[in-house]
């Protein structure tokens, strides 16, 4: 499939998504109601065969999260990036750790660092800072006195 | 404790292996969950070196960004800066001279070289051989060499510019790469006899830490580890970057998925790293080795990614860029992180012993996990 079929059919299935123009890859962006569902049939559907989950990304936009999945078929050869709109006040979005083992790390990644929750996820701990820490140091408005400094 | 590790029985017994373990290199701390000898969990502890570069990056400019990656898979700092270069070039549209390309592939390949031959001597030693750390050490130090001439530098390079290379090849560098071709040939069969086939490295190795293609791929693995359960994901050949489409070589595939299939593999890459520096070094051409670029980088709004392959595995660079001089976002897909994630599974229903050894074919460097 070429950018512009990937695109067009993942929007005909997903009500309320909508392909955007970015990089080199076909966007698509959704919101996160049923995104488990979603991301079992991105990897189970034939024509699409997303089965390699390359990169999770967590971006702070200040009025709202976007969690990026990068996607890859090693079938098909082709790729595909979905971004998932998440509510800043009550940020939560469906764990794919199911669907693709490796976003278990990634996840808990996002989470530390953005403090996303992601519901289902069987193990959701801070990955690289202790469990005392206090806020979510990629958010834009973090602030840290004694670790960080501003350039 | 106990309660946090959820399956644990009673009489079983966890130990903690790091973050200053000799097998660990560097500062990695996995918590092992034993019954006997058998594993029955492994779970990394991160953070150890995690220095935040995503964070920090977000208040630095393109031209500076570039040096902060050559700290994370310090033994791929040159694929690093490429794959860095290679994102913000994609935001400039600037084209590089073909000298520059040319350049660039030959230091990724000798770089791939050094990494494999320090896993090759730490790998050999983890499994109880000293003696090959230093037949490594011995010819990685002629790579090393060749780097500083022209780099300044032998581990972080910092060689790689947005639109080329920071400063031209250096007087003795194509006689110095051929000695070292000349050299490096000749050692393989020396490396085969002293570890490949070596009866006791092979017991410890063959049907040890099996990886199937199916869970390669839902780990998200990439480099070595993936082909070596035969799942073709080698970006120099996929997506290639710079000349990479113009270079003749095999991607290294095995599908055994145990540790001693990671190792022919990268035993192999090797090989066919050396091929590829051989057919460009009298290839090179004459011509500029940087692009006329600003000497303050503005990208345009937008998002750039970029893929490359470094010596663990796909490294992806995802800049989000609002316009400016600075990024308002940076992502680093590190290949370490994904390849780490699959250790537990690799691990479980194995011995205590064998895990020294699939971490060593994982071939972790810390701060590329972390970050």
């Amino acid at each position: 499939m070429n950018a512009e079929e990937i695109k067009s059919s993942i929007t005909a299935v997903f009500a309320g998504s909508s392909a955007d123009e970015a990089g080199e890859w076909p966007v698509v962006a959704m919101d996160a109601e049923d995104w488990l569902n979603r991301a079992l049939l991105l990897r189970d559907t034939r024509e699409w065969l997303f089965d390699y989950l390359f990169c999770v990304t967590g971006i702070d936009w200040k009025t709202h999260f976007t969690v990026v999945f990068h996607l890859r078929s090693l079938k098909h050869r082709h790729s595909v990036v979905i971004k998932i709109q998440v509510d800043r006040d009550k940020p939560q979005l469906d764990s794919v750790s199911s669907v693709w083992r490796t976003a278990e790390f990634h996840e808990r990644e996002v989470y530390d660092l953005f403090g996303i929750r992601f519901s289902h996820h069987p193990d959701l701990r801070r990955l690289f800072l202790t469990e005392d820490w206090n806020g979510w140091p990629l958010r834009k408005d973090y602030e840290d006195p004694v670790n960080m400094i501003k350039l | 404790m106990l309660e946090e590790l959820g399956t644990t029985e009673q009489g079983d017994l966890i130990i903690n292996v790091g973050p200053q373990h000799p097998s660990t290199h560097g500062v990695l701390h996995l918590v092992i969950t034993l019954n006997g000898e058998t594993i029955k969990k492994v779970e990394p502890h991160l953070g150890y070196i995690h220095r935040s570069i995503e964070k920090m990056c977000e208040s630095l400019t393109y031209r500076q960004f570039i040096y902060v990656t050559s700290r994370m898979d310090y033994l791929s700092s040159h694929i690093n800066n490429h794959g860095c270069a290679l994102a913000v070039e994609q935001g400039m549209q600037v084209e590089v001279p073909l000298r520059a390309q040319y350049i660039r592939v030959i230091m990724d390949e000798l770089t791939r070289l050094a990494s494999h031959q320090l896993w090759w001597g730490a790998m050999a030693m983890d499994v109880g051989a000293i003696t090959p750390f230093f037949h490594a050490f011995r010819e990685r130090e002629m790579i090393n060499d060749i780097m500083e001439e022209t780099c300044g530098a032998r581990l972080t390079m910092n060689y790689m510019v947005p639109g080329g290379v920071a400063m031209d090849l250096h007087p003795n560098f194509r006689k110095g790469v051929k000695d070292f071709i000349r050299l490096f040939k000749s050692k393989f069969d020396e490396y085969d006899e002293l570890v490949t086939h070596n009866v006791i490295f092979r017991q410890r190795m063959e049907h040890v830490g099996i990886l199937s293609g199916q869970d390669a791929i839902s780990y998200g693995t990439s480099g070595p580890v993936a082909r070596a359960s035969g799942v073709s994901c080698d970006v120099r050949k996929w997506m290639p970057y710079d000349i990479y489409k113009q270079v003749e070589f095999t991607e290294a595939l095995e599908t055994a998925g145990d540790c001693f299939a990671r190792y022919l593999v990268r035993m192999h890459e090797m090989k066919q790293s050396l091929s590829i520096v051989e057919q460009l070094i009298d290839a090179i051409p004459e011509g500029d080795f940087q692009a006329k670029t600003k000497a303050v980088i503005k990208l345009p709004k937008g998002e750039f990614y970029s893929v490359v392959e470094t010596a663990r595995g796909e490294l992806g660079v995802y800049i989000i860029s609002e316009g400016g001089t600075t990024p308002y976002r940076i992502k680093f897909r590190s290949p370490g992180f994904s390849n780490l994630s699959a250790l537990d599974h690799m691990a479980r229903g194995g011995k205590i012993g064998d895990l020294v050894a699939i971490m060593g074919t994982l071939d972790l460097v810390i701060p590329d996990i972390d970050r």
